[in-house]
This record gives C-alpha cells, structure tokens and sequence, in this order.
C-alpha cells in the first residue's frame, strides 16, 4: 500500500474503517482539501448516508420479499386450497398495490411493528419473540467482547514489543501472528466446531460438561464465550500490533526517545494511545453485533438466542421473521458503523486539526 | 560521443565494482570534473517485478505454502484422471448388495465412506474443486468489475463525487445478509451463491484499485504522456495497470478463502449447495452430524483438513504477496 494516508476528516474517517477482512486500511484521498469540512458537518452527513442506507436495505428486503415463495406465509401450506391461499394472502395484505404495501411496510417499522410469525409461532408478535430473545445473546456477547479485549489487546503488545525487540526468535510475534492467521484464515463454523468436540472432552476429563448449553450451568458458558472471544481477539491483536508497529517508526517516538523519555512512558504514552484510536473505532459494531447474536455458536450450542432464531426461522422458510430479522441486523451493523466513525472522528486527534487547514 | 561513453562505462564499473575495489589512492585522489558525468542516469539496476520476486523468495513460511497449494491444486485437477478413483456420487454396495456405510478409511477407501456409501476420498477432492471454482470464479469477477469501476471511479473526476457517495451508502450494508438474503431468495445453487458473494465483494476491491489510480495518475510520466496527446486508455492500460496488479492479485487471493468459508456459511445455515454438487460445504455440514460419535469423526475432519489448507494458504500467500509487492518494502 502506497503511505498517502491522508488526514481529512472524511478521508481518514473512511480509510481507517477496519472490517475483518481488510488488510490495511488503504490509503484514501479526499476528493477536495478538507478546509470546509467541520466535525459537525461530517458527522450530520455521515448520519443521512446511514439513513439513506437503512431506507435502501428496507426498500431492497420489501421487493425481495415478493420474491419469496409464498408457502413461506402459511403454517400448513400443503393442505391449503387455492381460495384459501389467496383469502390468505389477503388478509396478510399481500393482494394490494405495491406501493401501497411498501407504504404500510415502512409505518409499520417507524411504529417499531415488525409484523406477526407464520410458521415459527403462529401469530405471534416477532416484536416479542426477539425482546424474548435478545438478552441472553447480549449477556454471552459481551462477556465474549471482554474476554477478546483482555486477551487481544495484550497480546498485540506483546506481539509489537517482541517484532521490534531485540530477541532473535521474535518468539510472542510468531505465535500471535500464527493465532491471527489460524483465526482469519480458517472459517469460523470449523474451528467453532473443533472447540465444541475437543473443547467438551477436555473439559469432561476433570468435570462433567454436557456439550449443549444450560443457562443455569455457569460451566457451560465457558466454550461458547471462548469461542465468540477469538475472532475479537485475533482482530484486536492484528491491529493493535499492526498500529503500535506503525507508530513506534514514527519522528514523535524518534524525538521522545532523543530527549530521553523512559521508554516505558514512551510505550505508555505516545505509542499506545496512538495505536489504541483506530481500534476504538471498532468497539461499537463488536458491542453493538452482540444483539444480534452468533448464529453459529448459539445454534451449535443451543443457546436460546437472536443467532440461533435466525437459523431457526430460514430452515423453517418463515418469511416474516427471516425479513425482520434482516432489518433488525442491518440497523445494528449500520449504527456500529456509524458511531464508530463518529467516535473515531471525535478520538482522532489528527481529525480535528484537519479542519484547519491544508492537509496535503 | 565516445568519450562520453566511456565515462559512462566508468561509473558503471565503480558501480558495480563497489567502492570498496577502489584502492586508497584511487578514492583519495581528486577526481577529475567531467561534465557527462552529471547526465548519467543511474537506477541502480532496480527492476519492482524482480524486487518484488527477490522478496517473496525470501519469505521462507510463503514460499512453504506457495508450494503446499500448487501441489493441492494440481492434485485435486488431476484426481479424477488417475487410476482406480471412485465416483463422487455414486453408492458403493458390498458384495451382498447393501450400501457400504460409515466404513473407515482404509485401502479401498482412502477417507471412508459416508453414511450412504459415498466414497469420501473422492467427494472431498470433488468438494474441494467445486468450492475453489466458486473462490475463483469470485475472485476474477471481483478483480475484474472492481477494477473497472475503480478506474473510471479514480480516473475520471467527474465521476468521483458519485461513486464516493455511492460506495459509502452501499458499503455499510452487511455482507453477511445479502449472502442471506440473495440466497434465500432464489434457489440454492452454485449460481446463487456466486452471484451472491459477486454482488459486494468488487466494492473494496474498486476502493483500493480508486485510491491507487488517485495516487498514480497525475505522477509526472503520466502527466508527459498525457501532454504528449497519448490515449487515455493507452495511458491506463500501460502506464496505470501494471501498477494495480498487486493490488489485484492480493485481492484475488484474499477473495478465495473468504468465499469459500462463505460456502460452508450459507450451507450451514440450510442455503447451500444441494448434496448432489459436493463442496466442501455440505462435507462438512454433513460431517458435523457425525461428531457426536467418535470413530465416525474422519468424516468431518478430513474435509476440514483440506479446506483449512487451502485457506490458510491462500491467505498467507496473498499477504506475503501484497508485502512483497509493496515497493516501499523495496530495499535498492
């Protein structure tokens, strides 16, 4: 990647948005000098793309619907005559116009209405079965997000110090990277999988594990919690290590080091921090993604949550739920996007000098 | 016109000689002002391609997995041509006449079979061409729709305002979902799939490809060229292109395991390919149902073994590559 990393508000704020997956956040040139660009501005304009976002998905999950095979409506759809189906259909409301249907469709969200279960529950509220579901995937979530913290963050220090360290071996940094690499490379419903077998085994040979997950057996939560810490792990230790890497090469660190800063208030001071803002900006979408669960950790282990329902209600073609469940997903992910960019905006000191003046 | 290329084989042989060939008094002494001397260009023999190459080849653990992937690729396309290799889909009986089930590897069957009698060592080499065709097959469709819109996207700037706009409304839309969606929308089939996983990738591949054109095209060359009255299309075809293929190629690379765990995801969650088409998707999902018993586990594990290799490898060779590629990496 060329190192043109340039410091508008918008420029960065795009260019230092980290997905899984991304490699380094590409350099990003803004399309004119940043001059009249103020926080507020940004941030205001950042919230209308995330509506027009949101309008898009709804509008695109309503057309698709009419796309979906109608026994996905009915509970018993087999034994259903053709006047049936239709007085069925009519009074799902699916005989209108079409933009008439998208009209009542969008009320209904803005009402906080997301319709009734077909097939899942018959007539039950969806509204109700998710508040019924959310809690306990919220609950394993954020253990899952701490326990990535605690276990990625230091490990992407330790990975950093031991890559620039004086040890031949660089011992920490092969291991993190081979922990990275596992973590990424390999898709998640495999090695889920491995810790579910093994995991359970393991564990049986000193206390009796069942392999399913029991709420009130504190011992079952910890593979599930495990597993759903890795990725948050492996990705905290990425970048951390990646940025901390980046940063320690820097004039600012050259100049305290000059001056004879210890370089532990070095470390402490200028190079974490430094390195810290790009992962903050992750931190909503991972708090935030705990709502809507795992779907492969909570359907392995049966958790009765948001993920597992999903899973649930596509085997069960229930299309109701399944089109709820979209929106409800998208809105998560697209405010995580969204306050992570503004908390980024807000933490990264070279943002708020960007107004200023000439960046380039 | 002979004396100047004689001074310029001079510097030539210092340079290639190295100063420490010079003796004391030929360093020490005044040297003599030669007006020629100034013109003389030197790029010190680099060349990015072989740069590049000088540092791939270094890289010991890409160079392993480089070599572990052509080996697999060849064999997975050369497995059906060998000798004595079982069909992926048919039924296998003993001599009584009923369906050999869950036998465990041995000569006969390599992996085993499965529990209908399906050979496994065949299904996984199957499973495993069918998903590296969708890598593929994603991969090219990604490169090549990204790179199209991230030139015209970089190059052209009227056009610049409306594909940053767009791109920052359509990236925030999940990946995930459209797989889910798209997928139970239409028909579970290799078609669904590839067209699903095509829809978002080529974005970040035009944002990388739009932001390398940016810093490239209004370089001094270019902007000779483009004084020069060349085409704009010779411009990006020999002066921008040759520098996106890294890019391109690490996006190709990184293309591949991600759309392959996306196979093994939508089959996971009941939208994959149908039984018929092995993948390593369904191997494993298939596999998964067997690992409450333990001597029945190969039949999950050695789908995954070969699905984790081709992933990992791929991943490690497209970053290696993509810092290889990196000329600031480049040491003259």
């Amino acid at each position: 990647m060329e190192s043109g990393l340039d410091t508008s508000a918008v420029g960065s704020a795009i260019s230092l948005r980290m997905a899984r997956g991304r490699r380094i956040p590409a350099a990003f040139i803004s399309r004119r000098p940043a001059r009249g660009i103020t926080m507020t501005a940004y941030i205001i304009k950042r919230i209308l793309r995330s509506i027009i976002t949101l309008f898009l998905i709804i509008t695109a999950v309503f057309f698709l619907l009419r796309l979906m095979p109608i026994e996905g409506y009915f509970n018993n759809y087999e034994k259903m005559s053709p006047t049936q189906v239709r007085v069925g259909l009519a009074n799902l409301g699916l005989n209108k116009p079409v933009h008439i249907q998208l009209f009542t469709f969008l009320k209904g969200i803005l009402g906080g209405d997301l319709g009734v279960s077909n097939r899942y529950r018959v007539k039950y509220p969806i509204i109700r079965l998710i508040a019924s579901k959310m809690p306990l995937s919220v609950e394993i979530g954020i253990m899952a997000v701490c326990l990535g913290l605690t276990a990625g963050v230091p490990l992407g220090i330790l990975m950093a110090r031991s890559a620039r360290g004086r040890g031949r071996f660089k011992l920490w940094d092969k291991f993190g990277t081979a922990i990275v690499v596992l973590v990424e490379a390999i898709p998640a419903s495999v090695y889920y999988l491995f810790i579910q077998i093994y995991g359970t085994e393991l564990i049986n040979k000193f206390i009796p594990l069942p392999m399913l997950f029991d709420e009130s057996k504190a011992i079952t939560w910890a593979l599930p919690v495990f597993s759903l810490s890795l990725g948050t792990m492996a990705w905290c230790a990425m970048w951390i290590r990646r940025y901390m890497a980046d940063e320690s090469t820097k004039d600012y660190v050259m100049l305290a080091r000059a001056k004879g800063v210890p370089p532990s208030v070095i470390f402490r001071r200028h190079i974490f921090r430094n390195a810290f803002v790009p992962v903050v900006q992750g931190l909503p979408s991972m708090l935030l993604l705990t709502l809507v669960g795992s779907l492969y950790v909570e359907s392995r282990y049966s958790i009765p949550g948001m993920g597992g329902l999903l899973v649930d209600v596509i085997k069960r073609q229930d299309n109701t739920v399944v089109q709820a469940l979209v929106l409800v997903y998208s809105a998560v992910s697209i405010l995580g996007l969204l306050l992570g960019d503004i908390a980024m905006a807000l933490l990264d000191p070279r943002i708020r000098l960007a107004g200023k003046g000439e960046t380039r | 016109m002979k004396k100047f290329k004689k001074a310029a084989d001079n510097i030539s042989e210092y340079a290639s000689r190295g100063y420490e060939a010079l003796s004391d008094d030929e360093l020490f002494s005044s040297a003599e002002y030669r007006p020629e001397a100034l013109e003389h260009l030197s790029n010190a023999g680099y060349s990015y391609w072989r740069s590049s190459l000088r540092i791939y080849l270094k890289n010991r653990t890409a160079m392993f997995f480089l070599c572990l992937i052509a080996i697999t690729l060849f064999f997975t396309f050369i497995q059906p041509y060998l000798q004595n290799q079982k069909d992926p889909v048919r039924i296998y009986n003993d001599a009584s006449g009923i369906q050999i089930r869950n036998r465990q590897p041995d000569s006969e069957f390599v992996f085993g079979t499965n529990a209908i009698g399906q050979d496994l060592w065949s299904r996984t080499w199957s499973g495993t061409r069918t998903s590296l065709f969708i890598g593929f097959t994603v991969a090219c469709v990604e490169a090549f729709i990204g790179v199209f819109i991230g030139i015209l996207w970089g190059y052209t700037r009227k056009l610049d305002f409306f594909f940053t706009e767009i791109y920052n409304i359509f990236d925030n839309i999940p990946q995930t979902l459209v797989l889910i969606l798209i997928s139970y929308v239409l028909r579970p089939s290799l078609k669904t799939i590839i067209f699903a996983l095509c829809l978002t990738g080529w974005l970040t591949t035009a944002r990388y490809i739009r932001n390398q054109v940016l810093i490239i095209r209004d370089r001094d060359y270019n902007l000779a060229s483009r004084c020069l009255g060349t085409p704009a299309r010779l411009i990006i075809l020999r002066n921008l292109l040759p520098f996106l293929v890294s890019v391109i190629t690490m996006r190709m690379a990184m293309a591949i395991p991600y759309a392959i765990s996306n196979e093994v995801f939508v089959t996971y969650i009941g939208l994959g390919l149908p039984l018929n088409i092995p993948s390593l998707g369904n191997l494993i999902v298939s596999g998964i149902d067997k690992m409450m018993e333990p001597n029945l586990r190969y039949q999950l594990i050695f789908p995954t073994i070969v699905l984790s290799v081709v992933t990992v490898s791929f991943y490690i060779i497209g970053n290696a590559f993509a810092d290889a590629s990196d000329p600031k990496n480049h040491v003259v």
